[in-house]
């Protein structure tokens, strides 16, 4: 997995890439949660279009990213889900809590 | 058991860098199986799934400690049919697992965790542990119902 930030005004892109699974979703983890709490980044969005596969412990990743950013009042928005990650999150019954949007030009919009 | 329809036994390590190197080869086999695309990729989840819960909590994230994975073509009565399927066994000599906690949380609680178990039910057509001789056991199986079942033939 590759994972590389964005700065578009208030908000940050993060553009990741490959296989988040056990072992890498610990990086995504830390990213997401050092861009809300530290940065404190009011708008956290997730390019997953170039993620191949997901699995649990990519979700719970997400997951916690979600709610350490409704307990900060902050988005996290996630667009460009491919068959395999929408399918996790369809299977986990996430896939409606999550903000989700097509493309960027709709995930960064006001 | 008799693994006389064997068609890939692996043995690897439970290092978490080795999952990717699983999901490609059995994503590979899935399909020259004749499975569709979405059931490669449920199948290659829920071995994933298996492996991780293996590594995180039969041997608790130690590396290095042996996991073995069977993979044979079996034929399962249904119906008064023979319908041909996948099975998957997957073995660790990690410590016992309680089932209890391996059985998944309710999807109502959102939270982080706990849905590896849920994923693999989801995904196989049939799950079932077992623990003896110091090994858990874990049984997978999927039925082939792709456009292409002669493929297992």
């Amino acid at each position: 997995m590759q994972i590389s930030a964005r700065h578009l005004d208030k908000t940050t892109i993060f553009d990741v890439s490959g296989d988040v699974d056990l072992a890498t979703s610990p990086e995504l983890r830390k990213a997401l949660l050092h861009e809300l709490r530290e940065i404190r980044t009011l708008r956290v969005v997730l390019n997953l279009k170039s993620v191949r596969y997901m699995d649990s412990s990519g979700v719970a990743s997400l997951v916690e990213g979600l709610k350490v950013s409704r307990g900060l009042g902050a988005r996290l928005i996630l667009y460009g889900l491919n068959a395999s990650v929408r399918e996790v999150l369809q299977l986990s019954k996430l896939l409606k809590i999550f903000e989700v949007y097509e493309n960027e030009e709709q995930a960064v919009s006001p | 058991m008799g693994r006389s329809g064997l068609l890939l036994k692996l043995e690897l390590s439970s290092n978490p860098e080795m999952l990717c190197v699983v999901r490609h080869a059995l994503g590979q086999l899935a399909e020259t199986l004749g499975f569709s695309s979405a059931e490669c990729r449920a199948i290659v989840l829920a071995v994933d799934e298996a492996l991780t819960n293996i590594i995180k909590h039969a041997y608790g994230g130690e590396a290095g400690r042996p996991i073995r994975a069977f993979f044979c073509r079996i034929e399962v009565p249904q119906n008064g049919k023979q319908r041909k399927a996948l099975e998957i066994v997957i073995e660790d000599r990690g410590k016992k697992i309680d089932r209890a906690k391996l059985c998944g949380r309710s999807l109502e609680d959102v939270r982080p965790g706990g849905l590896g178990m849920h994923f693999i039910n989801e995904c196989m057509d049939a799950v079932e542990f077992r623990r003896g001789l110091g090994k858990n056991q874990l049984r997978l199986m999927k039925l082939l119902d792709g456009p292409n079942p002669e493929k297992l033939a």
